[in-house]
């Protein structure tokens, strides 16, 4: 293993410092470890909160800012974050309009996410929870922890936090962002592992000449293992998936504020037609030149073209990785008008930045 | 020191091993001292220090390999406050380690086993120590609080295979009138065969979930941390038996 690191037990809170240091205008927490922006609550604006393992920057703590996320809770590396975390990050945060929780599908997340909503219930805050589950490569709901949570993540933190700057109240911002994911579709490919330093060998092995399609952001198993193919194929291969997905369903549990308890709801995915228009995420897994990156784009604009489906709005880079892996995932997000404009709203984070 | 009302017969308490009881045996009796549950959770902890390495390997497995690092920092955590709770009842004791371990942990273990302590110790009333009547109580509920929180059933490769079994055998055990040494040992050889069993079993919760047909082989992490739990209950009161002059 060879990494920018020191000592393994240091690492989240020697990076936590540096990001602290290069973003004055964020406060960074590091017992319990969260993030806020350094201006504090702003009144009267739901709270959006997310969080989850570290190793995925600049998911979670890169997008909190203005327009975006009040507070992001970093786990350790791959490690869901804990409920005191998120309580202190929500108490830090809140202006009195409510906390909106959005949590990515693993079950150490939803757990301990599920567990913070209860007891910050208790306090009296009102709190909702949503869950994102856009990964297309998982398709059973039924036999496995479901669906997980990746680039849809990223445009929903964007799409809801500039809801909540708009002064949408807390059911508003909960409903948006339920529906956002219900049109959401992503999927995955990785070139090669990444390595968690604690366990200081890579994730998975893979050859030198093989491709994982379908993979997790932390390494989850794909759909299939494949000699390497020329990019254009793999992008077809996986934009036609994501295109053709049917009607994904999944029973999610969502927090009942007059009752004080869990409420379990059946939601499916909205269908993908012809027509419609999406954000579209081109993103690194970490270790992927950015170069290759609109490669891909280049691939899937093509497809989308023919298909007859626009690419209202688009982002390129690396938002959500896997620590060294390399490899991409696209994702596609169906954008109606009040979708797009929340997306071009003023955005000021340390990873999204634009109209400020 | 003998309770006043050991007499002639072979006594049932553990703590009364070598003495004799009068009144027979009853499930309210305390079995278990305030004190030696504080040793208990110490040995939970020297236990998942000690067995650190062989969670992490089964975790690699069909996981993410996080399970010893998790469970290590989070009992090294709970012996940490233990100096703390000396005087304390079983539910106030439970519900502060339940907290640490909430906070400590991370991944789904830390909610599943702070609910499990926690849900199970408020359903102690009882203020000093803990009876037989007790400690089914305490697993009955426990394991009610790591299904519903993690919405799983017996037979999906989690914890509740190793927990369950040991729930179910020290009730059964109770009511064969089992001494409290037998209850233990039903306890935790349940919970070694639940954990065994869960390699035959196929994951359909957690992480190992995406592995599918190819979990079945790998023995369960989170079963195995629990029969490490419950194996230091039983060594806890071993000892303390063997100690008593």
């Amino acid at each position: 293993m060879k990494k920018l690191i020191n000592a393994v037990d240091d690492v989240l809170t020697e990076q936590l410092e540096g990001f602290a240091l290069a973003h004055p205008e964020l406060n960074v927490s590091l017992e319990p470890f969260f993030i806020t922006r350094a201006d504090g609550a702003t009144q009267g604006e739901v709270a959006v909160i997310s969080g989850g393992g570290s190793g995925h920057e600049p998911l979670h703590g890169g997008y909190v800012g203005q327009g975006m996320l009040a507070a992001a809770c970093p786990g350790q590396i791959f490690t869901s974050p804990t409920p005191d975390q998120m309580i202190a990050a929500a108490e830090a945060s809140h202006g009195g309009a409510g906390v909106l929780f959005l949590i990515k599908n693993y079950t150490g997340d939803v757990l301990n996410f599920e567990t913070a909503t209860e007891m910050l219930h208790m306090q009296d805050i009102a709190v909702q929870s949503i869950l994102i589950d856009d990964d297309i490569a998982v398709k059973d709901s039924l036999h496995t922890a479901g669906r997980r949570g990746v680039g849809a993540t990223v445009i929903i933190e964007k799409v809801v936090g500039a809801a909540a700057a708009s002064g949408y109240d807390l059911d508003k911002c909960a409903a948006l962002a339920r529906s956002l994911n219900l049109r959401s579709r992503s999927m995955g490919m990785a070139l090669t592992s990444c390595t968690v330093p604690a366990n200081e060998k890579p994730t998975f092995d893979l050859k030198d000449d093989e491709i994982e399609i379908g993979i997790g952001i932390h390494g989850e198993p794909g759909q299939e293992r494949v000699p390497w193919q020329p990019v254009d194929e793999v992008v077809a291969r996986m934009t036609e998936e994501i295109l053709e997905d049917a009607g994904y369903s999944r029973t999610v549990r969502e927090w009942d504020r007059e009752a004080g308890d869990w409420l379990e709801r059946e939601l499916v995915d909205e269908p993908f037609a012809e027509g419609d228009q999406m954000i579209a995420l081109v993103n690194g897994m970490g270790a992927t030149p950015l170069s290759e990156l609109y490669g891909v784009y280049r691939k899937l604009a093509h497809i989308c073209k023919d298909k007859n489906i626009t690419l209202a709005r688009s982002l390129v880079g690396s938002y959500i990785t896997s620590l060294e892996m390399q490899g991409f995932s696209i994702t596609l997000v169906k954008a109606d008008n009040e979708t797009l404009t929340l997306w071009d709203a003023p955005v000021r984070t340390p990873a999204l930045r634009w109209g400020v | 020191m003998k309770p006043s009302h050991c007499g002639t017969r072979p006594c049932a308490r553990l703590l009364c091993v070598g003495g004799y009881d009068v009144g027979g045996y009853d499930v309210a009796d305390v079995v278990i001292s305030n004190a030696q549950l504080l040793v208990w959770l110490e040995r939970c902890a020297d236990a998942m220090s000690e067995h650190k390495p062989e969670l992490t390997d089964l975790d690699a497995a069909t996981g993410d390999a996080d399970h010893g690092n998790n469970m290590a920092r989070g009992f090294n955590k709970v012996q940490e406050v233990l100096p703390a709770q000396t005087g304390k009842a079983p539910k106030d004791i439970f519900k502060a380690i339940s907290m640490v371990l909430m906070s400590s942990v991370g991944g789904a273990s830390g909610p599943l086993y702070g609910s499990f302590f926690m849900q199970g110790g408020m359903a102690i009333s009882n203020e000093d120590g803990m009876s037989l009547a007790d400690l089914q109580t305490f697993l009955e509920k426990g394991v009610m609080a790591v299904k519903k929180r993690g919405r799983a059933e017996a037979g999906e490769k989690t914890m509740i295979d190793a927990l369950e079994p040991a729930a179910e055998a020290v009730k059964a055990s109770i009511s064969k009138g089992d001494e409290v040494s037998a209850v233990l040992a039903a306890m935790v050889e349940a919970a070694r065969a639940g954990m065994e069993h869960t390699i035959s079993l196929k994951a359909t919760k957690g992480r190992a979930s995406y592995q599918g047909e190819k979990s079945i082989g790998h023995q369960d992490p989170g079963a195995t941390s629990s029969y490490y739990l419950l194996h230091a209950l039983q060594e806890t009161l071993r000892e303390t038996v063997q100690e008593t002059p």
